[in-house]
C-alpha cells in the first residue's frame, strides 16, 4: 500500500498540486469544483435518503407507525425538495459534467472557471437556505409548492425553502451556460461535433434546458413569495388570482427538469455501453439527435401533469399527443444501446452492470409513462402511487443508476485508484433487486387507487406497502456499500493507471488523477469517438 | 394484513371496464417491449461475452432501415393508444343529459355534498345505482381532488371555479372516496365513502334526510335575504328568469352562456361581465355568501321560468 501511495505521488496532479482548505474553497479548477459538488450533493442525498427511509418505515402500518400526519408531510416535502433540486438536478452535470466536459473536448478548463466556482457557492447558499427551512420547523407543501396552499394556507417555512430553490436555480443556469460555451468554443483541434462523445451531446441538450427552463421556476417561486408576503392576487382566487396558472408555470419548468435528470444519465450509459462492449455506439447520430429532440419536445408536454386539473379537454388532447412524441426518441436510444451489444466483446465490470440496470429500469419507467400520457388511464392513475412508481423508475432507476455507473466508471480517473470490483458488482445487484422490490409494488397499489402523499391509508393496501418498505431497506444497504468502499479506495485502493478499462476518449489519455492543466499539450483528435475497432 | 388484498380494484361504474381494457392493452405493450429488450440484452450478454482481452469486435456503424423500424413501429403503437385513450376520455368527460345533479364542496379536510332535494352530507355520498350522476364541484380553500378509484374517475376541485365529474354506478356497495390532490396537514384524512343504493332504498334514505327545503328553496330564501329582488325584477338589473344556460349579450358586444360559472362570477365579481343595457351598479357579494350558498342561489335561478315565453335579459 505504501508503494501504491508513493506511485501516485510521483506525478503532480490536481489533487496534490496544493493543499489546505483555502486551496479547495478558492479553486477555479473544474476538477476540484467537481469534487466540491460531489461532497455536497452526497450530503444532501443522505439527508433526503434518511427522510425516505423514515417514510417507508412509517408506511408499514396503515395508521402510520411513527409520525403525525403533519410531520409525515414535512418528511415527503423535504425528501422531494432535496432529492430533486439539490441532488438529482446537479448530480451528473455538476459532478461528472464539471470533471469531464473540459477533458472530453480536450481543454484545460471550462470557458468561465470563476463562474464555475461561483455556481458552487450559489448552490451552497441555496442548500443552506433550504436546510434552514427544514431545521427551523420544516416545510409541508410538497416539492410542488401548489397554490393557494403554499401562498395562503400553510404556516410552515415556505419562503426560505422556496428562496433556497430559487437561489440554487441560478447555479444550474451558470453551469449550463458554462457547458454550452465550452462545447462550442473550446473543442481541441479535430474534435468535430460528430466526434464528440455522446455524453457531451447529452450534456449540451441538458444545458439548453437548464438555461431556458430554470428562469421560469425562479419567476414562479418569486411570484409565490410576492403573494405570500404582500397578498397580491396572482394564484389565490380569494384575492383574485388563478391557482391553475401556477400549475402551468411550475410544470413548464418541472417537466423539462425531469429531462435535466435523465438526459445526462443517458449520456453516461452511452459511454459505458461503448466501452464495455468495445463497440462504437450503434446509430451514433440517432442517439445524438434524440437527445436534442428530447430537450426540445420536453418543453411542450407540461400539460400532462394537469389532465384532471380542470384545464380544457382540448388542451388535454394536445398535451397527450405531444407526450407520446417524447416517448419515441427515448425508445430510439434504448434500441440503439441494445443493438450496440450485438457482436460486441462484453465484460461485466461494475459500471457495465449499472448501465445494463439503467436500460432495464429506464425501459420499465418509460413504458409506464404511456399509461400516464393516455388521457383515459391517467384519469384513474393520476396522483396515485402509480405516478410515484413511474417517476422513481425514471429518476432513481434511471438517473441514479446512470450516476452511480458514471461514478464507478470515472472514479479511477478522479481519484487515481481502483475500488474493489467484487463489492461494486454486489452493490449493483443489491440495488437492482432492492429498487424493484421497493417501487414495483407502488405501481400495483397505485392501480388499486392509493393516493400519493397519504400519511395513513386503508388497510387493504398494507401488503403492497410492506413489500415496498422491505425493498427500501434492501435499497438502503445497496447505497451504503459503495459509500464505504469508495471512501476506502481513496486511501487504500491500488493505483488505477491512466486507462484501467481500455476506454477511448481524451480523458483516458492523461494520467490518473489528471494534472491541473489536464493535458501536457493540447491533444489533436484524428478519429471518431468510440474507435474501439483499433 | 392480507385482509381485503386484491390486485385489481373494484369495477363499479359504467366506465370502469373500458378504462381497464385500455390498461390491459398498455400492460401488454409494456410487457412485450420489456421482454424484447431484456431477452436481447441477456442473449447478447451471454453470446458476446468477452473471451479474451485481445478481442477487437467488428465495428458496426448503424443501420438506417432498422432505425426507421424502431421509430415507426413504436410511433404506430402510440398513435393507436392515443386515439383509443382520447376517444374514451372524451366519452368519459361528457355527462349524459339525464344526469341527476349533486354538488360537492371541498374544504380542508372534508367533503360537503348537497343533493338538489336539500339533503346535505359530509364525507358520505349516497347515490342510486344505474343512474347517471353529475357532480358540480368547487373548493372553499385550496385545490382538492375528488377521486373514486372503483369508478375510475377523478377531477381536481379548484377554488374560484366549478369543475364537473360524472359517473353511473353499476353495483351497490360502499366505495372509497379520496382526496387525491395534496391539500395540507390532514390530506390523508380527507376521505369518505360513496354509498351506492338500490333506487327504492335511495328514495327512502333521501326522504329521511330532508330537513329544510330543496336547494332551490334555500336559494330563494337567500335571494330574499340578500335583497336581490330590489334590482333583479324591477328593471334596474336584468331579469334572471329563464336565463340559465341561455346566451346573454354583454355591453362589450360579446355573448356568454349564463352557466354556473358565469352566474357565480356575477355574484362575486359583478362588474366583470355586464349585461348589455345595464350599468355596473351591483355590489359584490364576495365574503357574504359561502360556496354552498352560491350553489343554492344558482339552483334557485335555474328553477325560475321565463316570463311569457321571452327569455332574454
Amino acid at each position: 500500500m505504501a508503494t501504491a501511495a508513493s506511485d501516485l505521488d510521483t506525478h503532480v496532479n490536481y489533487l496534490n498540486a496544493n493543499y489546505g482548505v483555502k486551496s479547495w474553497l478558492l479553486t477555479t479548477d473544474h476538477k476540484r469544483i467537481a469534487i466540491l459538488y460531489l461532497v455536497s450533493i452526497t450530503l444532501f442525498f443522505l439527508v433526503g435518503g434518511i427522510a425516505a427511509v423514515l417514510m417507508r418505515i412509517h408506511l408499514i402500518e396503515p395508521n402510520g407507525a411513527i409520525f403525525e400526519p403533519g410531520a409525515y408531510n414535512k418528511l415527503f416535502s423535504m425528501h422531494g425538495i432535496l432529492m430533486v433540486f439539490f441532488f438529482l438536478i446537479p448530480s451528473i452535470p455538476a459532478v461528472l459534467g464539471n470533471f469531464l466536459v473540459p477533458m472530453m473536448v480536450g481543454a484545460r478548463d471550462l470557458a468561465f472557471p470563476k463562474l464555475n466556482l461561483l455556481s458552487w457557492y450559489v448552490y451552497m447558499v441555496g442548500g443552506v437556505l433550504t436546510m434552514y427551512a427544514v431545521v427551523g420547523g420544516g416545510v409541508d407543501t410538497g416539492w410542488t409548492f401548489y397554490t393557494p396552499l403554499s401562498t395562503t394556507y400553510v404556516n410552515t417555512n415556505v419562503l426560505s425553502a422556496a428562496f433556497g430553490v430559487f437561489v440554487a436555480g441560478f447555479s444550474s443556469i451558470l453551469t449550463g451556460l458554462n457547458f454550452v460555451v465550452t462545447i462550442h468554443k473550446m473543442r481541441a483541434p479535430g474534435m468535430t461535433w460528430f466526434r464528440l462523445p455522446l455524453f457531451l451531446w447529452a450534456m449540451y441538450a441538458t444545458s439548453l434546458i437548464q438555461i431556458l427552463g430554470t428562469p421560469v421556476i425562479a419567476i414562479t417561486l418569486a411570484l409565490v413569495a410576492v403573494e405570500r408576503l404582500f397578498h397580491v392576487g396572482i394564484f389565490d382566487p380569494a384575492v383574485g388570482g388563478d391557482p391553475i396558472l401556477f400549475q402551468h408555470l411550475f410544470w413548464f419548468y418541472s417537466h423539462p427538469a425531469v429531462y435535466i435528470m435523465i438526459l445526462p444519465s443517458m449520456g453516461v450509459v452511452s459511454e459505458l455501453i461503448a466501452c464495455f462492449a468495445r463497440k462504437r455506439i450503434f446509430g451514433y447520430s440517432f442517439v445524438a439527435f434524440s437527445s436534442v429532440a428530447i430537450a426540445v419536445i420536453s418543453f411542450l408536454v407540461w400539460g400532462h401533469h394537469m389532465f384532471v386539473s380542470g384545464q380544457s379537454v382540448y388542451a388535454g388532447i394536445i398535451f397527450s399527443a405531444l407526450s407520446f412524441m417524447v416517448a419515441i426518441p427515448s425508445a430510439i436510444k434504448v434500441f440503439n444501446w441494445t443493438a450496440t451489444l450485438y457482436k460486441g466483446s462484453i465484460s461485466y465490470d461494475a459500471p457495465m452492470l449499472y448501465a445494463l440496470g439503467f436500460i432495464g429500469l429506464f425501459t420499465m419507467g418509460g413504458l409506464t409513462g404511456l399509461f400516464l400520457a393516455t388521457l383515459a388511464t391517467d384519469t384513474h392513475l393520476h396522483d396515485t402511487y402509480f405516478v410515484v412508481g413511474h417517476f422513481h423508475y425514471i429518476m432513481v432507476g434511471g438517473a441514479m443508476m446512470g450516476y452511480l455507473g458514471g461514478i464507478h466508471f470515472w472514479w479511477p480517473k478522479i481519484t487515481g485508484r481502483l475500488y474493489p470490483d467484487g463489492w461494486a458488482r454486489l452493490a449493483a445487484a443489491i440495488i437492482f433487486v432492492g429498487f424493484n422490490l421497493t417501487f414495483f409494488p407502488q405501481y400495483m397499489v397505485g392501480y388499486l387507487g392509493m393516493p400519493r402523499r397519504y400519511a395513513i391509508y386503508p388497510p387493504e393496501f398494507q401488503v403492497l406497502n410492506v413489500m415496498s418498505s422491505a425493498g427500501a431497506s434492501i435499497l438502503a444497504v445497496g447505497y451504503a456499500i459503495p459509500l464505504v468502499y469508495l471512501i476506502w479506495s481513496m486511501r487504500y485502493g491500488p493505483p488505477a493507471g491512466p486507462n484501467p478499462w481500455g476506454a477511448k476518449g481524451l480523458e483516458w489519455e492523461t494520467p490518473s488523477p489528471p494534472p491541473t492543466e489536464n493535458f501536457e499539450e493540447t491533444p489533436v483528435v484524428t478519429e471518431e469517438a468510440y474507435a474501439y475497432g483499433k | 394484513m392480507w385482509q381485503g388484498f386484491s390486485i385489481r380494484p373494484d369495477q363499479a361504474s359504467t366506465i370502469a371496464q373500458g378504462v381497464d381494457y385500455l390498461y390491459y392493452f398498455l400492460t401488454a405493450i409494456d410487457l412485450s417491449f420489456t421482454g424484447i429488450i431484456f431477452l436481447a440484452i441477456f442473449y447478447f450478454a451471454i453470446r458476446y461475452r468477452r473471451r479474451s482481452e485481445q478481442d477487437r469486435p467488428e465495428q458496426i456503424e448503424g443501420n438506417v432501415p432498422l432505425e426507421l423500424a424502431w421509430t415507426l413501429i413504436p410511433l404506430g403503437l402510440v398513435v393507436v393508444v392515443f386515439l383509443w385513450g382520447t376517444s374514451l376520455f372524451i366519452r368519459n368527460s361528457r355527462p349524459p343529459a339525464a344526469s341527476t345533479e349533486i354538488f360537492a364542496v371541498g374544504k380542508q379536510w372534508m367533503w360537503k355534498l348537497q343533493h338538489p332535494e336539500g339533503v346535505q352530507e359530509i364525507n358520505e355520498l349516497h347515490v342510486p345505482v344505474n343512474q347517471p350522476i353529475k357532480l358540480t364541484m368547487t373548493s372553499e380553500d385550496v385545490v382538492h381532488d375528488f377521486a373514486v378509484p372503483a369508478f375510475r374517475i377523478k377531477k381536481d376541485v379548484v377554488p374560484g371555479m366549478y369543475t364537473t365529474l360524472w359517473f353511473q354506478a353499476t353495483k351497490t356497495g360502499t366505495f372509497h372516496l379520496f382526496c387525491d390532490q395534496y391539500c395540507g396537514t390532514d390530506h390523508a384524512l380527507m376521505r369518505g365513502e360513496v354509498i351506492v343504493m338500490e333506487p327504492t332504498a335511495y328514495e327512502q334514505w333521501l326522504s329521511g334526510g330532508i330537513r329544510g327545503g330543496t336547494m332551490a328553496e334555500a336559494g330563494a330564501k337567500l335571494y330574499d335575504q340578500l335583497t336581490c329582488i330590489t334590482c333583479h325584477g324591477t328593471g334596474r338589473g336584468p331579469s334572471l328568469a329563464g336565463i340559465y344556460n341561455k346566451p346573454v349579450k354583454l355591453n362589450n358586444g360579446s355573448t356568454v352562456i349564463a352557466d354556473d360559472a358565469y352566474l357565480r362570477e356575477s355574484v362575486l365579481y359583478p362588474s366583470a361581465k355586464i349585461v348589455e343595457g345595464y350599468r355596473p351598479i351591483m355590489p359584490t357579494f364576495k365574503g357574504q355568501v359561502t360556496e354552498e350558498q352560491l350553489l343554492q342561489l344558482i339552483a334557485y335561478i335555474k328553477s325560475l321560468t321565463p316570463p311569457e315565453g321571452k327569455a332574454t335579459k
